[in-house]
């Protein structure tokens, strides 16, 4: 019945069934584990972690997913095994009492060995075949079955042993991981790839610029999607834990809730409410412009809502923060003695990109923040290429979208021209991109900041004056004179120019008044003056004409009286 | 009380098969013409006793160990090189 079930599943999921190794990371590397009942062949070369990741996959498998497992050891005794993974918290002894896992050491003592004649390897299968029976073992590991070849020397019944043990180990239905030294040229030195050709999974050990770093890759993984990077992974006391290079998509949860910068300012600048919660944000600029304040505001204004947030540091102390950020008025300390706040301080050259990107991811992981601030990543520039520390800030903000956790980035430009590129090529990036650039004028240094982008909101578009006083941060809107963009005591001098200016003004205007009304009453007296002239005129110009009008009455009257006399007398 | 044999011999088999048999008749062969009376030969049938081939390291088959006199010898293989094995069991000098 179990099986019909399960063959139902089968058809309805054609996908190759998989046994979840339970090593962080690998598991989403390889969609889920290594082939349910087959080999899979993890070589590398010496010292890179084989046998600790197979004796991982071992314990796990006993402990998480209650499969019993063997592990054949031909190189290091089963007490030396106990021991390696006694620091790492697991008790092989009690594991053993416990029947879920069997450590079986095959010891090849060349010197105590003669061949002669014909042989095969049935001991070796039989003493396999007694440990998975005895234990109802679901995996196996051989850790280096390539001893073999070292220590008898007829090649050619090995290798048709192996493909034997190979055929008989599928046939059993156990997932075996096999582990094989890099050859020169190979994979492994005896081409054991030839026989495990289901995956094949690579370790490597690289040292560049005296930093190393332990990388793993899928060379080969048959009817299944995986990832074909090389992927870094850490050793650590917890064990194996592969860099989580979460998403191969772009396939994101996104979130519209905003949270908040700490100064208000810049969020009225931001549309008025801030970030996009598991945004990235880019805090560039040159050196003393205010970047770690910035962070130190963002970091302190996401712990007093409650929030727990991480602070990684790779240029100062904790303690130095803390004291630096006193001076601004910000109390840091509360909050990490309260446990929301963490600092997380490395030098960049303690270890390579991959172990930073681990360790951070890791930290994330447990502590769980609602915001990291990273401060600065230019400093990762030292341990690692711009394409290196490109691509781990990738996988970074990819991570911490994939948990909806805000970051901030804080990265010193080293030329003052503004380029479209951060050092890091990390703009291209980040959700927003806030500038912090210097003004220098007038013999003095200011700060201006902008906001370069901001993806999904309305944003200002202006330049504004970025004071750091010992009250704290503050956006102050810079001045436009006629001369341009005018900053700190520029500003300050130009508005009280502006200040006389207008009083001056004031006053001119005052007294042109006056002069106005006063040669209006001169002009008027004139007016007045002329008019009483002309009315002279006028009637002096009527006094004639009536006198001429009289002179004439008279005339005609004395002419008719003479006349009229005439006429009597004639 | 059985004297002590100054020779024990342990002879690893899986099966009766051609290697297994081949071998046991060598060795037997062998210990007649050279160690006649001071040998004992056991036969370790692994598909009967597969629980002890880890004591003795076994990974091949046939494998013959000499148990006595210490140290332990191995010899894995058909035995047919008969001087290979007189050699490997310290019975002539190399």
């Amino acid at each position: 019945m179990s099986k019909a079930k399960e063959q139902k599943i089968n058809e309805k999921y054609p996908t190759l069934p998989k046994t979840p190794t339970g090593i962080t990371g690998l598991d989403e590397i390889t969609g889920g584990g290594i082939p349910k009942g087959r080999p899979t062949l993890v070589c590398g070369d010496a010292g890179c972690g084989k046998t600790l990741m197979s004796l991982e996959f071992i314990i796990k498998g006993a402990i998480d997913f209650d499969e019993p497992g063997v592990f054949m050891a031909f190189e290091e005794k089963t007490e030396e095994l106990a021991m390696n993974v006694a620091s790492l918290g697991f008790d092989l002894d009690k594991l053993q009492e416990e029947k879920k896992i069997k450590l079986d050491h095959v010891h090849i003592d060349r010197s105590e060995i003669e061949e002669t004649g014909e042989y095969d390897l049935e001991g070796l299968f039989i003493r396999l075949n007694y440990a998975i029976d005895n234990i109802g073992a679901k995996r196996v590991v051989l850790d280096t079955l390539e001893n073999l070849f070292s220590s008898l020397t007829n090649e050619a019944v090995l290798r048709a042993e192996l493909r034997r043990l190979f055929h008989w180990l599928k046939g059993k239905g156990v997932t075996a991981i096999i582990t094989g030294e890099r050859g020169e040229g190979k994979l492994t030195r005896q081409g054991l790839e030839e026989y495990v050709s289901d995956c094949v999974i690579l370790l490597d050990h690289r040292v560049i610029n005296q930093i190393s770093t332990r990388r793993l890759r899928i060379v080969k993984y048959r009817g299944s999607v995986h990832g074909t990077n090389e992927y870094p992974f850490l050793i650590d006391e917890e064990g194996i834990s592969v860099l989580p290079v979460t998403s191969l998509k772009l396939e994101k949860p996104v979130s519209s809730e905003r949270i908040r910068s700490g100064i208000p300012a810049l969020d009225k600048m931001l549309d008025g409410k801030g970030f996009f919660k598991g945004s990235s944000i880019l805090v560039s600029g040159t050196a003393g412009t205010g970047k770690t304040s910035i962070a130190a505001y963002f970091a302190n204004q996401t712990c007093s809502e409650g929030n727990k947030c991480i602070y990684f540091a790779f240029e100062e102390s904790p303690n130095q923060i803390i004291r630096n950020m006193h001076s601004i008025g910000v109390n840091l300390q509360q909050y990490v003695d309260k446990g929301l706040l963490k600092f997380f301080a490395s030098r960049p050259t303690l270890y390579g990109l991959e172990m930073h990107l681990v360790a951070m991811y890791k930290t994330i992981k447990k502590f769980k923040p609602k915001a990291v601030v990273l401060d600065p990543i230019t400093n990762l520039i030292t341990v690692g290429s711009v394409s290196e520390v490109k691509s781990m800030l990738i996988r970074l903000i990819d991570f911490l979208q994939e948990e909806q956790i805000t970051v901030m980035f804080t990265a010193l430009t080293l030329n003052t021209i503004i380029s479209d590129q951060t050092d890091e090529g990390v703009s291209s990036l980040v959700d927003a991109w806030l500038l912090v650039r210097d003004i220098e004028y007038n013999g003095e240094r200011n700060r201006g900041m902008y906001i370069m982008k901001s993806r999904g909101m309305k944003h200002s578009n202006q330049v504004r004056e970025f004071v750091i006083t010992d009250k704290g941060l503050d956006l102050v809107e810079v001045y436009l004179g006629p001369d341009g963009v005018l900053t700190g005591s520029a500003r300050e001098a130009q508005i009280l120019h502006e200040q006389t200016g207008e009083v001056l003004r004031d006053y001119a205007y005052d007294r042109k008044d006056r002069e106005i009304s006063r040669k209006r009453k001169v002009l008027e007296a004139k007016i007045s003056s002329l008019q009483t002239e002309f009315e002279s005129i006028e009637e002096e110009l009527n006094k004639v004409s009536q006198e001429e009008e009289l002179v004439k009455q008279v005339a005609e009257k004395t002419r008719a009286e003479i006349t009229q006399r005439r006429g009597e007398k004639g | 009380m059985e004297e002590e044999k100054k020779y024990e011999l342990r002879l690893y088999i899986a099966g009766k098969t051609a290697k297994s048999v081949t071998a046991l008749q060598n060795l037997k062969k062998y210990c007649e013409e050279h160690l006649k009376g001071q040998y004992k030969i056991e036969v370790i049938d692994l598909l009967v006793q597969p629980q002890l081939a880890e004591g003795d390291q076994i990974f091949a088959i046939p494998t013959l160990v000499r148990k006595v006199p210490e140290p332990i010898r191995k010899i894995i293989g058909d035995l047919s090189n008969e001087e290979k094995v007189l050699v490997g069991l310290d019975i002539r000098p190399a």
